[in-house]
């Protein structure tokens, strides 16, 4: 099923055309309004006229997380702030937070895109869609929420967490389309069962789960619980939110909306694209926002793409689902978390110089942070009230600063493994 | 004086208290009181030792984390009464403690109380003006 038929199935060569009409436009335009990208540009020595076919896409500089960042909160925008509607943010960092605006026609394409991202999952006016990712900076929430509308879906904006009252609703509004995390259907499914509510007595038919990795194993399960269709999303605030790709009815990778969407693959090392087939970080330029554009944009995760045609009948690109990253960033419940995060909140507490481990599993299908951290003879006390404090002081400041929790166990010295060379600081028992 | 005390840090498992007295045993190091504070995961394990200063030596070169901590070890009689004889001194002070453990004493009808209080001087000074024997080292128990 198609939401726009005409775009989703364009040939190869009309999508590239478009592609690069669109990248001609965009160059010029982020030359004219962004000043970080006129300085970036011309410290390369490259100027928008240049791009004469999309080959030359190489010879502009990739965006960085960090230069999104440093741009905080509205550096990198290129139009007025009262052409912005809307503003999200990236979730759960110290420092600066990643901020990102979108004008109305912004929101227009987006809703856009998640309607085409809920038909291609078979999703239509008739449905009842229970939306139980975030609302509020996290673009799950509205970005879902608004797509859903378009189609002319019924939308429950349960938002995340009250999961006694997720299921509840879920059987007495007759949910047939349920949207959240892949980790949090799974709960949601055992919830329900505790409830006594028979999955039987549910509607559910189709699931689109996203905003962190998960595998086959992890769909047959969910499926097998829930008793729907469950679909991969991919997308990230600062290049939209969710609905830059989806899985259409064959799952067999996720379409890339290349109409709205330039993707490069390369080696994460040297910036050189790589094979077709072979694992590459997708890079993201945007095609048409106007808001906050980015050109090259570096995702760190770690995919392969697929350009054969898809039985579907689109010819976008698809991608794997994400195989990793290229940086050492875990995903836990959803948030971003960097290790240094949290050797940083380690650092600031009074002596504090220690080794520690950050173990990450999935109990009761939700993620658990647990970090060890060795005791030595300066965070030792005699008394047992201070070795607490120090273990709910570290706590509490990984709750403030990364917004998780996290339980904290003190363990002896020397007793967590040692590595030469660069320290692995995390040991994810997660089966991804 | 105050008496020497060593605390070391162990995790809740198995054999862990095990290598500890093993590791003070195998150095001649002879315990004359030892409790354990304990939490889930792991506890504070408290010892008066004769040799103080070559235990936290020889606990540091086998990789325990330890630290020494100053107690007040005071002398009082082992009787019914014994040891609120020497709380009440305290109260009337206002001083806290933290923690306290008692063992028998070198003579038939005398105990010994170890008390953690943070101000060591203070409490000291006050128990002896009270008429209590306040202990400079213990060494071995006849």
């Amino acid at each position: 099923m198609y939401w726009e038929e005409h775009l989703e199935t364009l040939p190869r060569e009309a999508i590239e055309k478009i592609q690069f009409q669109r990248l001609k436009r965009l160059l010029c335009y982020v030359y004219e309004n962004v000043p970080f990208y006129r300085q970036k540009f011309d410290e390369y020595g490259i100027k928008p006229e240049e791009f004469k076919e999309i080959e030359d896409i190489k010879k502009f500089p990739f965006t960085h997380k960090d230069d999104l960042r440093n741009s905080y909160p509205y550096n990198m925008f290129a139009v007025p702030l009262k052409k912005i509607v809307r503003i999200h943010a990236s979730s759960g960092t110290t420092g600066q937070v990643t901020v990102v605006g979108y004008t109305k026609n912004d929101i227009e394409v987006w809703s856009n895109l998640m309607a085409r991202t809920l038909v291609s999952c078979g999703v239509t006016e008739d449905d009842i869609v229970q939306n139980a990712y975030g609302y509020g900076l996290f673009t799950g929430g509205l970005g879902f929420h608004y797509g859903a509308e378009k189609i002319g879906a019924t939308v429950i904006p349960m938002s995340g967490g009250n999961t006694k009252r997720q299921v509840r609703v879920m059987k007495d509004f007759k949910t047939t389309v349920l949207t959240c995390t892949p980790s949090y259907s799974l709960y949601l499914a055992e919830v329900a069962e505790e409830e006594g509510i028979d999955v039987e007595e549910l509607n559910l038919r189709v699931g689109i789960f996203g905003a962190e990795p998960w595998s086959e194993e992890m769909r047959k399960e969910i499926e097998e619980k829930l008793h729907l269709r469950a679909h991969d999303i991919y997308g990230l605030s600062e290049v939209m939110g969710p609905g830059v790709a989806v899985e259409c009815e064959e799952r067999n990778g996720l379409h890339i909306f290349e109409d709205h969407f330039f993707v490069e693959l390369i080696n994460p090392q040297t910036g050189e694209y790589v094979k077709e087939g072979e694992v590459g970080e997708l890079v993201i330029t945007t095609l048409t926002k106007e808001g906050i554009p980015v050109i090259r944009y570096r995702t760190k995760d770690l995919v392969s793409l697929n350009y054969e045609p898809c039985p579907c009948g689109r010819h976008f690109v698809r991608m794997s689902k994400v195989l990793g990253r290229s940086d050492d960033m875990l995903i836990i419940r959803g948030v971003n978390v960097f290790p240094s995060q949290i050797e940083e909140i380690l650092m600031n507490i009074e002596g504090t110089e220690p080794h520690y481990m950050i173990v990450v599993d999935r109990k009761d299908y939700l993620d658990v942070l647990e970090v060890h951290v060795e005791v030595n003879e300066k965070l030792f006390s005699d008394e047992m009230k201070k070795l607490q404090e120090l273990e709910r002081k570290i706590k509490e400041e990984i709750q403030s600063n990364l917004g998780i929790s996290a339980s904290v166990k003190l363990v002896e010295p020397k007793t967590l493994e040692r590595f030469e060379g660069k320290a692995k600081r995390v040991i994810d028992k997660r089966k991804i | 004086m105050p008496v020497k005390q060593i605390s070391v840090f162990l995790e809740n498992k198995s054999g862990r208290l095990y290598d500890l007295a093993k590791v003070l045993g195998d150095n001649q190091i002879n315990m004359i009181a030892l409790t354990v504070a304990e939490t889930g995961d792991y506890g504070v394990v408290r010892i008066i030792a004769d040799k103080a200063e070559k235990a936290v030596q020889v606990l540091k070169d086998n990789g325990f984390t330890v630290s020494e901590t100053d107690v007040i070890g005071v002398v009082v009689p082992d009787r019914p009464g014994g040891l609120a004889s020497v709380l009440e001194v305290l109260k009337g002070n206002n001083l806290n403690i933290e923690y306290l453990y008692c063992f028998a004493g070198p003579t038939k009808d005398t105990a010994i109380d170890i008390m953690r209080i943070e101000d060591v001087t203070k409490a000291e000074d006050i128990i002896r003006r009270s008429g209590f024997e306040v202990l400079e080292k213990i060494d071995t128990i006849d």
